[in-house]
């Protein structure tokens, strides 16, 4: 590491943080109007046994991440269309049950030590350039992708009997979204840790929903929300060494309370 | 006669191991008005599903005029609250959304005042009427109505039951109307078709508006409502099965034997 790197560490997690807010306001907000919260719960939970499976047959552990987020997120996906068999018991036993077998498998790899409070919890420290670029590329592809679909996904939001009469096509969207959502959940991991992911989508979104009057408006202002949130999180990290993914959502939490005060006067 | 807008010809649906849709024929032309009616869970809103193109049915065909636009007012639909969206906004999103067209069709339905409200805000009454805005938007060829009074109070009814065969006037377009009704139907109707699984009857509604017990009950006033009367020459017991016989005033109604009947009990 060079003289550079050494006064300036905290750059990269600062800046992998504001691009991952700026990615989480469109994307949670999303999932706040579709009620997908306890979806992406799901997604983050079932990260841990994908770090666990990559650890023990030594695959990079980001690409680990991503695929198993990815291959989960299609499993899971048509279970967003039954409506009928209570979803939610079924997501929960999925989540819960992936996250305990991740935690017990990655205890019987032998040799094998990680940083578990960084998986669960975040570990901003660890966050490298590569990181930062690569959080970079997913947030410009997925934002892209969300204003160029803005009103299919708008439409499919509000209903999809009507979006699908309108010609929208319905699954097709719903299979991006999903997609979109568990590459960011896979990638925020570093940032904020398993169990708070869907803390940085939700509480933002949240927050934005009491202020505004538009669909684009709530959008904007979440991810304002978000990137507030993260650099009030990592300042409080800074100065008095908190840990930095729960300081984030600490933030966050506070902005929401104020919101609902703004909202009430 | 000129070319129909929509046919259905013999369309069977099974769901569940229950025969929802058996043996539907139906046809609408331009200019006509057909109202559907039918105890709860006797396959309206299916049939209307088959023939939006949302559901395939298992048999049969559906064949729609080439090029044919159809404005569709869905039954009751429930909006996420926390997603902000005012009626310009909602409207924007629909085909034929332009600000011209949105705020013509807002004028011609009196709800011009409405137009940057936020659609939490609107009453059940002025949301129907939003709904039915959107799906005039594109000024379609057929209307398809789906319980369009549902949760509106009679003065409501009357007025929407009296705006209806206008809009068919100005538009020239067939209509096609759900109604849980089972008695009193819109008296611009020219064609009641009461189904319970299969066509159980149809034909027009009476003639009455100037009998004296009509006036009894509905004042001096002409109400655009109008009673039908049934010619079943079958029962359905409480599951839905099909008793042959008793209330029998059917004229020259076909109907396969009872004994195909029963098959579906």
């Amino acid at each position: 590491m060079n003289d550079w790197m050494m006064t300036y560490w905290w750059l990269m997690p600062l800046l992998s943080g504001v691009l991952l807010a700026c990615v989480t306001g469109p994307l949670g907000s999303f999932v706040v109007w579709r009620r997908m919260a306890f979806f992406g719960d799901t997604l983050a939970h079932g990260a841990l046994l994908g770090i666990t499976l990559g650890v023990i047959s030594d695959i990079q552990p980001t690409l680990a991440l991503l695929l198993s987020s990815i291959v989960l997120a299609l499993v899971l996906f048509p279970l967003q269309r039954i409506e009928t068999l209570s979803s939610d018991t079924l997501l929960s036993i999925i989540s819960h049950s992936m996250l305990a077998i991740g935690l017990v498998v990655l205890s019987l790899a032998q040799g094998v030590r990680v940083d578990l409070m960084g998986y669960l919890f975040g570990d901003l420290l660890a966050v490298t350039g590569q990181d930062a670029l690569l959080i970079g590329i997913a947030a410009a592809v997925c934002i892209g992708l969300i204003r160029w679909q803005w009103r299919g996904l708008l439409s499919t939001t509000i209903s999809q009997e009507l979006a699908s009469i309108d010609g929208f096509p319905v699954a097709r969207l719903n299979l991006m979204l999903v997609l979109m959502l568990a590459i960011i959940v896979a990638l925020s991991m570093k940032i904020v840790g398993i169990l708070l992911v869907s803390a940085l989508l939700i509480i933002p979104a949240a927050t934005a929903r009491s202020l505004s009057r538009t669909p684009a408006q709530m959008v904007l202002l979440a991810s304002l929300a978000g990137i507030i949130a993260v650099l009030a999180g990592i300042s409080a990290s800074f100065f008095w060494d908190t840990p930095a993914g729960p300081s984030i959502v600490v933030a966050a939490t506070l902005m929401f309370v104020a919101s609902m005060a703004v909202k009430r006067s | 006669m000129a070319e129909a807008l929509i046919r259905a010809e013999n369309v069977n649906l099974q769901r569940r191991h229950k025969q929802v849709l058996q043996n539907i024929s139906l046809s609408l032309q331009a200019g006509q008005i057909v109202t559907l009616i039918g105890p709860n869970g006797c396959g309206k809103s299916t049939l209307i599903r088959v023939l939006l193109g949302l559901e395939k049915p298992d048999t049969g065909a559906i064949i729609r005029r080439k090029g044919l636009k159809i404005g569709y007012m869905p039954q009751q639909l429930r909006l996420e609250p926390r997603l902000p969206i005012t009626v310009t906004g909602f409207l924007s999103l629909a085909r034929g959304g332009s600000r011209r067209h949105i705020d013509s069709w807002l004028e011609r339905l009196g709800i011009s005042a409405l137009r940057n409200q936020d659609i939490q805000d609107l009453s059940g009454g002025e949301w129907q009427r939003v709904l039915l805005a959107r799906a005039l938007l594109q000024e379609p060829d057929l209307l398809v109505l789906d319980e369009p009074v549902q949760g509106v109070d009679v003065q409501g009814q009357s007025e929407l039951y009296q705006l209806i065969p206008q809009l068919r006037n100005e538009l020239g377009c067939g209509v096609l109307m759900v109604s849980h009704d089972l008695h009193l139907v819109m008296a611009a109707t020219d064609e009641v078709i009461c189904m319970n699984g299969h066509i159980c009857c149809s034909g027009h509604p009476d003639h009455v508006s100037g009998s004296e017990a009509y006036l009894e009950l509905f004042g001096q006033r002409p109400v655009p409502i109008a009673p039908y009367t049934h010619h079943h020459d079958h029962h359905h017991g409480i599951d839905g099965h099909i008793e042959a016989g008793a209330e029998c005033q059917c004229d020259g109604h076909d109907h396969a034997a009872p004994s195909t009947h029963q098959s579906h009990s």
